[in-house]
């Protein structure tokens, strides 16, 4: 008795239902399917996650005030956390100023700094051109050096420049949406706002970023201007609302943040553990949001993996209703001489089949689900996702089919015979 | 001479126990030699169903022993078991038994894959076997497409391609039709004219008429052992030369 002889039957077995065995493939198809679709989506979202680490604001740092007396020490990520912290008001609280912020571009101290930029932020910003006008969510006022930790493009015309914050000229980049709800299909290029009643030249509009890092607002309803030409107008005069400071690689981004603190502790006469500044890592928190897609993915996994083993059930109830149908024929091959071996070799033969090609076909829909975009996310398949969920089906085939093979192997012919 | 095809000694076979225990057999003991035609009568309830079953080593008796062609039934194992039917031993049932879904041919070929025969000599034993029983031109029909004379023909051809020690047939004629059933005694006929051994069971005297040898069972007994025919000679019907 051959193993070809022994898949012979067993094809012969499998084709004289084909419903029941298109059925039970299926089963198993959807099993192997959804666990290769579903890790590929969730894989493919980690690696969106990933890449939008990388382009938003990789290795940038934002230093801002902090009234909660929490340290600034590297790895301080989430600012939101520590506000519960009951701390008493410090009096000797003091605020960023510009002094801190060019203190913080020095290649001694701080080799790591490659620019820090203040930032003031205009309160309640009206906008208004040509009768139309748009309250812009954030006005900055900063220096040239904030668009790149900011992960700013500039799309159309230029941005402003350096001379432009020192002589405080009233110029202004605005976001897509700005650009958009005041101009329409205007080209805002060399045209002129009024924002709180000073007139900005629009210089530049940003390339829509499509996300934001803060997740809740408009990245695109921003209009930046220089610090200079905000200041006295927009804002008051003096503290600044935050310092972004770009890291020469997103690698020593944690070196970077180390160098701040320590320069901002020396100057703001920090020694405890309190401070009146805080340092946020945004990369910090994007990580934080990629293990959770990460968890998300192993979950997607575990729930297709039970419908992997759905399906193996699947199998063995299809295999017990087969053996029990075919008892009679099982006393009739016993009968001329068929060896146990043989008994058993046919039934999990029938039950591999089945899983071997439903794991099989399952790959190639997995695999050809796998090219279209699903809910916004482009699949990205694991390549071990797939060996590991036909291997799988094929061990669910040996293991369930066994069952009732066995089954039908110690049937006593007699018994068998009687079988109607 | 050789040891006889079949020496069942003081066979009984209890089924149950205790107060509800049924004696389908009690002390049977019989001698076949190579190249007899033996019909086992009796009526229903008399044990010749058991005793057939355990001729054809699918049950095993209770007490007593079992020798097929020499060899002590009970001392095998399972797997041994299963090559002693391969071999030794033809098939044929009351209820046709081919598996469904498989031509002629191939369920004629089932016994020698068991048996580990190869492709094309298997092809080519299982379409004289075919040929023996003339159904030459039915060998791609399944068993759905064959009248009951025919299946059961397929059936003898089944039993007979191993070339096995004993033909042992259970009821041959009992679904059949009155000219399906003169198809296949005269098949009978003519193996066991061939020198091939023969144990039917039966309780039609038309069918017993055909045998050497006749052996009656009551109650699990032997009642009556007749011989109507030579061992080494044809059988009855060949003798007379009628085929009725």
């Amino acid at each position: 008795m051959s193993l070809w002889e022994i898949l012979r039957f067993a094809l012969r077995g499998l084709g004289a239902n084909k419903l029941r065995s298109g059925l039970t493939t299926l089963g198993i198809l959807i099993g192997v399917g959804a666990v290769i679709l579903l890790v590929a989506v969730g894989n493919g979202s980690s690696l969106k996650i990933k890449e939008s680490i990388t382009r938003l604001g990789a290795g940038s740092l934002t230093v801002s005030t902090s009234t909660t007396g929490r340290s600034g020490g590297p790895g301080g990520g989430f600012g939101g956390s520590g506000q519960a912290e009951s701390t008493a008001p410090r009096t000797q609280a003091r605020k960023l100023t510009l002094a801190d912020a060019r203190a913080l571009v020095d290649p001694v101290n701080a080799p790591s700094v490659e620019s820090a930029s203040p930032v003031v932020n205009a309160a309640a910003a009206t906008a208004t051109y040509a009768g139309t006008s748009h309250a812009i969510s954030q006005f900055v006022g900063t220096d040239p050096g904030y668009l790149k930790p900011a992960n700013k493009v500039v799309a159309s015309g230029t941005s402003f420049t350096a001379a432009d914050v020192t002589e405080g000229r009233k110029v202004v980049v605005i976001g897509k949406t700005v650009a958009d709800e005041l101009f329409g299909v205007l080209d805002p290029v060399g045209r002129q706002v009024n924002v709180g009643g000073s007139l900005f030249s629009v210089v530049g509009v940003l390339a829509a970023s499509g996300s934001s890092s803060s997740g809740f607002q408009d990245a695109d309803d921003v209009a930046i201007a220089p610090i200079t030409a905000v200041q006295g107008t927009l804002a008051a005069y003096g503290s600044l609302s935050q310092i972004v400071v770009q890291s020469r690689t997103p690698e020593v981004v944690d070196a970077a943040q180390a160098e701040v603190t320590a320069i901002l502790n020396q100057r703001h006469g920090i020694t405890g553990t309190t401070s009146d500044f805080q340092v946020f890592n945004q990369a910090s928190l994007q990580s934080a949001v990629a293990d959770s897609s990460e968890t998300f993915t192993v979950l997607l996994g575990a729930v297709a993996a039970i419908s992997l083993l759905v399906g193996g059930i699947g199998i063995t109830n299809i295999m017990l209703v087969t053996v029990t149908e075919r008892t009679r024929e099982i006393g009739i091959r016993k009968a001329i001489g068929a060896p146990r071996n043989a008994i058993l070799g046919q039934f999990i033969a029938e039950a591999t089949v089945l899983s071997l090609v439903g794991g099989i076909l399952g790959v190639l829909s997995g695999v050809m689900g796998s090219q279209f975009t699903i809910v916004g996310v482009k699949p990205v398949i694991v390549p071990s996702s797939i060996f590991l969920a036909l291997g799988v089906s094929v061990v669910i085939g040996l293991f369930f089919g066994s069952y009732p093979a066995n089954r039908a192997a110690r049937l006593r012919p007699i018994e068998a015979l009687r079988h109607e | 001479m050789s040891a006889p095809v079949l020496g069942v000694h003081g066979v009984t076979k209890v089924y149950g126990q205790g107060e509800t225990a049924v004696h389908a057999l009690s002390g049977v003991t019989l001698t076949v030699e190579r190249g007899d035609y033996v019909a086992i009568m009796g009526q229903s309830g008399s044990g010749k169903s058991t005793l057939m079953n355990i001729l054809g080593c699918l049950d095993v008796p209770s007490t007593g022993r079992y020798l097929l062609d020499g060899t002590d039934v009970g001392l095998l194992e399972e797997h041994q078991l299963s090559i002693l039917r391969n071999r030794r031993i033809g098939f044929v049932f009351q209820s046709f038994n081919l598996i469904p879904r498989m031509t002629a041919l191939a369920n004629v070929e089932l016994p020698l894959a068991y048996g580990g025969v190869k492709g094309a000599a298997r092809r080519r034993r299982a379409l004289a076997a075919l040929d023996l029983v003339g159904l030459a031109d039915r060998v791609d029909h399944e068993p759905n497409e064959l009248s009951g004379g025919q299946q059961q023909r397929v059936a003898v051809a089944r039993a007979l391609v191993t070339a096995p020690a004993l033909l042992l047939a259970d009821e041959p004629t009992g679904n059949l039709d009155s000219r399906s059933t003169q198809d296949v005694l005269a098949i009978l006929d003519r193996i066991s004219h061939a020198g091939r051994t023969i144990a039917v069971i039966t309780h039609e005297d038309e069918v017993a008429a055909h045998a050497k040898r006749v052996v009656r069972l009551v109650d699990g007994r032997i009642v009556e052992d007749r011989r109507q025919a030579a061992v080494a000679g044809p059988p009855p019907n060949l003798l007379t030369g009628g085929t009725r």
